[in-house]
């Protein structure tokens, strides 16, 4: 039977700053101070939101017009359920919505409290989220507009701090499966062994294994080899400025080009117990496991590789075997 | 302008691939186009690929794939972060310069390690609309609306070319939604998002294509019947929501006139249409009708590789055309919220 597939959670996350110039400026500064901006067309109507440029004709545009709070949905769909990252927590409708004053649709949610409340043509307002800080959020959303609401386009309090810049987070989670040989791989680093792949035509053997042979173009071979887990220093730096995603790291530290025995290609790891001015190219270096019961299905098992105190590696080709052979030929 | 064809395609698409990390199973892809033409990766004049970081979460994540082509000695190649349809539009390019005679294209997404709706998110308007996080069904839903609304299609017509997808994907071994379903069964399903049901959805998968590419001579030496490029052309309609008339398609309708649709009758078309509703678009921007055959293989519907399912519907047409079961067909391509650019090749057969 397989073994079962490996998994591990994915996280891709980052803030980012925008900046946003004077035309989306305009418009989330008055979003801030409870006015919607549309912004004067070439042909004269109204585009909301606004953009600096005609999307149709490209002319720069810079005309902002105030519209009303009250609007016309174009077209919607229902949003059953909230999904993790939209700011809404209850179900709600998306909607096209076309303010008064305004000549194109804004995308948007309206609450209602099922599908059935939703139809082409109904009129909506805007509710506005009580803390408005110059950002689409500050819609909180639309509801079915009372009679007596006019939505009269607001009037912008003089002399109001610009917004520049709009922060906006990108959050998205991902079950990351390692592959075949990967795999393979991650298992045995649980048993402190350490596998590489061999390629079919040249016989070079790779770690970590990626499954293929970048020389051959195809499929490494489908055993994976073990290797020891010594060998020497190809390359190495040492590092003497802190670097904010390692705070475990205290400088000076080295990074090194670890070439193990048997292997063809390098990879990288930290020296450990070595002064950094004591490093050289060819310093034989053997790894530094984690204690047995905490080995996990991961490189991070290794903490760094320590000198052996062998004698120095003679390095006289850095291009190993195939590659360069290959190379010269053709 | 020179002749360009397409002369091998091979693709692979699953629901869902968590055995096999993406360039372990584009490398025996690459190996069976390469293998149909008798061609090695050093004799292929240009290499272009398409692929999408955000689908895998991982920066220039396409450099390993690469590896998969035996890239040594280097070789002169590039990439997009586009479907594969744009790296063959770029590779088509590169052989009108006249310096190489061969190409190799191929693209491929995972989408099933993340949420395919909310990354496609983070292709909106990042100022109004992506920090909203419309999921990209309920963008399309609301032009389907539309459509429906404006009297364009009818619940009917979207239940037919669902059950279609579905009839025609039973005789694909790479769709992935091939059960039958009668249109009376399509309409009673409930709303998946309203007024899309789960059969106008697309059927998510993983996987992967390539094609070679070939000019004139060369390229009867290397295929019987080349499927050979007769126009190209790509264009894209405004990414404001807000500005486009949803129900239809300037782009794809402007891209078809330019690569020559209208010249002959088109016997079979692929047509990137994820939805339902946005083969309703295509067809009618394209002008189809009569006798051409909408998407033979089921189309994007019944398999939809992310990035890859453009190059499919390229290798689809093609391969149809190689086989002698057609001799002219169109394949589009489409990326962007609501078709927003299209990409069409005219394909004819000698």
């Amino acid at each position: 039977m397989a073994d079962e597939v490996l998994t591990a959670p994915l996280v891709l996350e980052y803030p980012f700053t925008r900046t946003t110039g004077p035309v989306i400026g305009g418009f989330l500064t008055g979003l801030r101070e409870g006015v919607i901006h549309g912004v004067r067309r070439s042909d004269g109507t109204v585009m909301c939101p606004p953009l600096e440029y005609d999307p149709i004709t490209s002319a720069p545009l810079s005309e902002l017009v105030a519209v009303g709070t009250v609007g016309t949905v174009t077209t919607w769909t229902w949003n059953g359920e909230p999904r993790a990252q939209q700011p809404f927590t209850q179900p709600f409708a998306w909607a096209m919505i076309t303010l008064d004053g305004a000549d194109t649709p804004m995308l948007h949610a309206v609450f209602v409290d099922s599908a059935d409340d939703m139809a082409t043509g109904m009129r909506v307002e805007v509710v506005w989220r009580d803390k408005r800080e110059g950002h689409i959020i500050d819609i909180a959303g639309f509801i079915p507009a009372v009679a007596s609401t006019t939505g009269e386009p607001g009037a912008m309090p003089g002399d109001v701090e610009q917004i520049q810049s709009v922060r906006t987070s990108i959050r998205m989670e991902y079950t990351y499966t390692p592959g075949r040989a990967l795999s393979q791989y991650l298992r045995a680093m649980k048993d402190k062994r350490i596998l590489g792949d061999t390629c079919p035509e040249t016989g070079e053997v790779s770690v970590p294994p990626r499954g293929v042979s970048s020389v051959a173009g195809k499929p490494t071979l489908p055993e994976l080899v073990d290797l020891p887990d010594t060998g020497y220093i190809e390359s190495f730096n040492i590092t003497r400025v802190p670097i904010k995603m390692r705070p475990d790291l205290t400088p000076p530290y080295v990074s090194a080009w670890i070439v193990l025995d048997g292997a063809s290609v390098g990879f990288m790891g930290l020296g450990m117990n070595v002064e950094p001015e004591d490093v050289r190219v060819g310093m034989r270096v053997r790894a530094v496991w984690k204690p047995d019961d905490e080995l996990e299905m991961s490189a991070q098992n290794i903490l760094g590789w320590e000198p052996t105190g062998e004698p120095d590696e003679v390095i006289t080709d850095y291009a190993r075997v195939g590659r360069i052979e290959q190379g010269d030929d053709q | 302008m020179r002749d360009v064809a397409v002369v091998a395609f091979s693709q692979r698409q699953e629901a869902m691939i968590n055995t096999e990390s993406e360039v372990e199973f584009m490398v025996p892809l690459m190996n069976e186009a390469k293998d149909a033409v008798g061609l090695t990766q050093q004799e292929m004049g240009f290499t272009c690929s398409g692929s999408s970081d955000f689908l895998a979460g991982q920066a220039f994540s396409f450099v390993m794939t690469i590896d998969g082509t035996g890239p040594v000695p280097p070789i002169s190649e590039s990439h997009v972060e586009q479907d594969g349809a744009w790296a063959l539009y770029e590779a088509w390019v590169k052989l009108q310069c006249g310096d190489i005679d061969t190409a190799f294209v191929y693209s491929y997404g995972k989408s099933s390690p993340g949420s395919l709706r909310d990354v496609l998110a983070t292709q909106m308007d990042p100022y109004y609309v992506a920090p909203l996080w419309p999921d990209a069904f309920a963008i399309e839903a609301m032009a389907a609306r539309q459509m429906l609304d404006q009297g364009v299609v009818s619940e009917q017509q979207l239940a037919e070319i669902a059950s279609r997808s579905r009839a025609h994907a039973a005789s694909n071994p790479h769709a992935v939604r091939t059960a039958p379903k009668s249109v009376d069964e399509i309409l009673a399903e409930d709303y998946a998002m309203a007024p899309l049901r789960p059969s106008d959805l697309p059927a998510s998968s993983d996987g992967g294509a390539v094609i070679v590419l070939a000019a004139d001579d060369k390229a009867r030496e290397l295929c019987d019947r080349p499927a050979w490029i007769r126009g190209i052309d790509h264009r894209s309609d405004a990414h404001t929501l807000g500005v486009r008339d949803l129900t239809t398609s300037m782009s794809a309708r402007i891209a078809a006139e330019k690569a020559g649709i209208g010249n002959d009758k088109i016997d079979i078309a692929e047509l990137h249409a994820p939805f339902s509703s946005s083969e309703a678009v295509l067809t009618k921007a394209l002008g189809l009708g009569g006798d051409t055959v909408i998407n033979p293989s089921g189309g994007a519907q019944a398999a939809h590789t992310m990035m890859a399912s453009g190059l499919i519907r390229i290798g689809e047409a093609a391969q149809r055309i190689s086989c002698g079961d057609a001799d002219r067909a169109v394949a589009t391509a489409a990326s962007g919220p609501c078709l927003q650019q299209n990409l069409v090749a005219v394909l004819e057969g000698e």
